[in-house]
């Protein structure tokens, strides 16, 4: 990625990052540009550069910010009816650290709303089309900012990772996708999907500059409680996994997986093999629970989490209520879209009293026994190797109407989620059709820079 | 009331007085502000916005645990509890619902008897509405307030007047841990009453009325239910299981929610804050810095022999409690004295804003032992003492105090004896003088008062009178 210095302007930089994202409208990828802050910023930072003043390390380097992330630069709308006009009076986390090292945020990406769904065809603003076929979906949650690094709009983009919203958009986009440990990032002040899997990642064009957003947005933060010391420390070269074993994941090659996914695994299987790593095939049975657990647990928080959308305070309130009750229907029942309604019922049914045993309480044990299934798996391995999605894109339109498939598409990639682990999403092929497919590579918690590191050692063969 | 037994459970939210909010880090002391101006992102329930758990807090409810005997657990988690309201901006509560910091306990009341304590958990409260007549207004400013829900265990208490004592020494109690400000009128503790009454050994069915905030409204809300109960069921009536709200000016309770129509909380694991893990050694720590608490005055002033309501007078006021220990351990026999000056003197309506620590236990051993040894008369001792609640005098010792106000009285015998003599020379005195000189001692009572007028009233009387009787036997 390039940054602002005496040759290159980082004016430049965001005004051909803008000129791009113009000319991709088609796509819809944004929700709004930052058009007037981002060369403001650009040109104090070349100015800067210009005084020998020092600047930090993303100088100039424009990026594209998923809409779920708050900054007080235009609306953050969560893709929602309900924020629509909203404008936060404070700066995310992640945000406010790279802007301090001088990248600049050139506008907001579209998403699923409240990052609901794997496609961004839940979003209140029409969906994103795929950076390889217009016809098909983005993928999603954070659809709008894979096809902005896809596209080569931006170097890298910010999105958010509750149960694969980074890793399958990275996949059917082809670019690399960075799904942190659990408390990697800071959350603070990023519109909660599920608190206890909301993971905040990016986009890039390879593991080195993936590993250069993340070390700088990764690191404790006293304004989130659930954040890691900082760990994302070491330069890439020096976080080479010590075993050099990775476990194929049998049960994810099987039945429902595309085989042309199945193939590009195999591929990347051998790839690791002839640079010398040790691949050996491990079955994880408990993995087909994975998805019944995510669907108690996700909802449950997501219903929790959307409370606070009540019409009394800010947001959308509709102008047809008459009493209290009634601006809370209508409110919440105008400003959400169907698939957060659906969340939301079976949220609220599963922590409802003389459920709660049944559902929620069971999803979490059986959690607690996918972790430790992991845990197992990692004493062998320093990896684990599995697609991402189960195809390659689809057809726009061509889920909306069955939820429940729209969910199988989440199969491979909230398993990790659950368990908190660091999951990376990176390019290795694609269909006869040419479209992308992305492999997963999932480790122990913290292991997140090991990871990068197999990632770009392979990427350079 | 005849054969029915009351049964009454008592809820207590008590607001902590940590400088800053539980989660916000904004200020928690909302009295006299601006609506709304003590409110941050989070308290406002902003998108993206998490709790950060304020230490102080926690310490609070440990000292709080710690006043009523209860169990500290060192592992505690916070729950949501979710409902819709206004004042409620993140549509649910943060509370502890399934692991709470306090665990079981005891509280044992000035009359001796006893209440157990279930457990007390650490929530946040909720924001204010004001209605108008054609609309409602949010107030914020307490939302996100620390309060520590104390929750009693069975059997509870018997009587209204059990119930009315258990809310007095609860407050005592939490004013002495030094967990809340104990402004009532203000809302720093609110109690929740459950009453039931039954004549078997079942319990009846039972009421609740919610956010009561004097001792007297807990008294009387139990008084009429019980009775009200016990009507019902002597008609062959049932008791309906409903909260029901009271009316301070008629006395009465009605009906306001019925069971039925309870909210489903849909209580969930609180996943942004992770689990309360404390040392015992932290715990400990707390422990020793905390202050002997009524129950241990109680005990110690056993030996002044001192009235019930003079003795818990005292008691509601731990520094003038601390300071009468003190006395009682530096000198048993000077601290009555010093009791009755509290409780008679000092507790007094136009004392009410006087800083009651001004006044160190030496100094009232001090003053205690000057009119123990006459040198100053009881009447001008309260004077004295009066004095020494002024901040400008709190480097002067009574003796000083006493000097410079004249009040000193003269117990030198030649100094005595000189006036004493003056006196006897005036003609005015002949006579008086004579009579007691023919043994009719009624007259020395008139030489006396002289004597007294002449030493501007710092003579001792009765060395005088001794003095006197020697002249003219």
């Amino acid at each position: 990625m390039k940054i602002a210095d005496k040759e290159t302007k980082a004016v430049d930089l965001v005004r051909r990052a803008l000129e791009r994202a113009k000319a991709s409208d088609d796509y819809h990828v944004f929700i709004s540009l930052n058009e007037a802050n981002a060369l403001e910023r650009a040109k104090n930072i070349d100015a800067k550069i210009e005084r020998g003043e020092k600047v930090g390390k993303l100088a100039g380097v424009p990026f594209a910010l998923k809409d779920n992330y708050l900054s007080p630069e235009g609306n953050t709308t969560a893709a929602a009816k309900m924020l629509e006009d909203f404008q936060a009076p404070v700066t995310a986390t992640a945000v406010a650290k790279l802007e301090a090292e001088g990248a600049i945020m050139i506008g907001r990406t579209n998403l699923d709303a409240y990052a609901h769904g794997g496609s961004t065809e839940n979003s209140y603003f029409g969906p994103t089309s795929n950076a390889f076929d217009k016809t098909r979906v983005a993928g999603g949650s954070s659809g709008g900012s894979a096809v902005a690094v896809a596209l080569d709009i931006v170097p890298f983009a910010l999105g958010s990772d509750t149960g694969g919203s980074i890793r399958q958009p990275a996949s059917y986009n082809g670019v690399v996708g960075v799904k942190p440990t659990y408390g990697a990032v800071s959350r603070y002040g990023v519109v909660a999907m599920a608190s206890s899997t909301d993971t905040m990642g990016c986009f890039a064009k390879n593991a080195e500059d993936a590993n250069l957003v993340m070390s700088i947005i990764a690191g404790q933060d006293v304004k989130d409680s659930t954040t890691l010391k900082d760990y994302w420390t070491r330069d890439l070269e020096d976080a080479r996994p010590k075993r050099k074993t990775i476990g194929l994941i049998k049960d994810t090659l099987g039945k429902g997986i595309d085989p042309e996914v199945s193939k590009v695994v195999r591929d990347y299987a051998d790839k690791l093999k002839k640079s010398g790593y040790e691949v050996k095939e491990i079955e994880m049975p408990i993995l087909k629970y994975a998805l019944a657990i995510y669907y108690i647990v996700v909802p449950a928080e997501v219903a929790s989490n959307l409370n606070r959308y009540d019409g009394i305070r800010y947001g959308h309130r509709s102008s047809e209520a008459n009493d209290l009750d009634e601006i809370y229907q209508k409110t919440r029942n105008e400003g959400f879209m169907p698939e957060n309604k659906r969340r939301i019922m079976i949220g609220n049914f599963v922590l409802s009293s003389g459920f709660y045993d049944a559902y929620y309480l069971k999803a979490q044990k059986a959690r607690t026994l996918l972790i430790q299934a992991y845990n197992k798996a990692f004493e062998e391995f320093d990896a684990l190797l599995c697609p991402v999605a189960p195809r390659p894109a689809f057809k726009i339109g061509e889920n909306t109407d069955d939820p429940l498939q729209m969910y199988m598409e989440d199969i491979l990639t909230v398993p990790p989620s659950l368990a908190g682990l660091p999951a990376m999403s990176i390019p290795a092929g694609k269909s006869k059709t040419g479209l992308p497919i992305n492999i997963q590579l999932v480790g122990p918690r913290q292991s997140d820079q090991m990871l990068l590191n197999i990632a770009a050692e392979l990427e350079n063969r | 009331m005849d054969d029915y037994k009351i049964t009454v459970g008592i809820e207590c939210h008590v607001q902590l007085n940590t400088n800053t909010k539980l989660f916000s880090g904004v200020d928690n002391d909302a009295v006299d502000k601006e609506p709304n101006s003590c409110v941050s992102p989070l308290d406002y329930a902003l998108p993206g916005m998490l709790p950060v758990l304020n230490k102080a807090a926690v310490e609070k409810c440990i000292r709080a645990g710690l006043a009523m005997n209860c169990k500290i657990n060192l592992v505690s988690r916070f729950d949501r509890k979710h409902y819709h309201y206004p004042d409620l901006p993140k549509g649910y509560q943060i509370s502890q619902f399934y692991q709470p910091i306090v665990g079981a306990g005891v509280v044992h009341l000035p009359d001796g008897t006893d209440v157990k304590i279930d457990h007390a958990h650490l929530e946040e409260d909720a924001g204010k509405l004001m209605h108008f007549d054609n609309y409602s207004l949010v107030d914020l400013n307490r939302a996100g307030t620390p309060l520590l829900e104390i929750v009693t265990d069975l059997p509870g208490m018997s009587s209204a007047a059990q119930a009315r004592l258990y809310c007095e020494e609860l407050h005592r109690l939490m004013i002495y841990a030094n967990a809340t400000n104990g402004d009532l009128y203000q809302g720093n503790m609110r109690f929740d009453v459950n009453i039931s009454v039954s004549n078997t050994d079942k319990l009846g069915t039972r009421t609740e009325i919610k956010n009561l905030n004097s001792f007297r409204s807990v008294e009387r809300v139990v008084e009429y239910e019980a009775k009200r109960q016990i009507a019902l069921l002597k008609k062959g009536e049932k008791v309906i299981q409903e909260t029901r709200g009271w009316n301070d000016a008629t006395g009465k309770t009605t009906t306001q929610r019925s069971k039925e129509n309870a909210a489903d909380y849909r209580y969930m694991p609180e996943p942004d804050i992770p689990p309360v893990v404390l040392e015992q050694s932290y715990v400990d720590r707390i422990a020793a810095s905390m202050p002997m608490m009524p129950a241990d005055y109680r005990s110690k002033f056993d030996i002044l022999n001192l009235d019930e309501s003079e003795r818990e007078a005292i008691i509601n006021y731990s520094v003038l409690a601390k300071r009468l220990a003190e006395a009682c351990d530096k000198n048993i026999k000077l601290s009555p004295r010093i009791a009755h000056w509290f409780s008679s003197t000092l507790l007094t309506e136009e004392n009410q804003d006087k800083n009651f620590s001004l006044a160190t236990a030496d100094e009232l051993i001090e003053l205690s032992d000057m009119v123990e040894k006459k040198e100053l008369s009881s009447t001008a001792a309260k004077e004295v003492l009066m004095e020494m609640y002024d901040k400008k005098n709190t480097s002067k010792t009574p003796h000083q105090l006493a000097k410079e106000m004249n009040l000193l009285q003269e117990n030198d015998e030649n100094a005595l004896s000189a006036i004493i003599d003056e006196v006897l020379m005036m003609p005015e005195c002949a006579k008086a003088a004579d009579d007691v000189r023919n043994g009719e001692m009624k007259a020395i009572g008139f030489l006396v008062g002289q004597v007294m007028k002449k030493s501007k009233g710092k003579a001792n009387p009765a060395s005088v009178n001794e003095l006197i009787k020697n002249k003219l036997s």
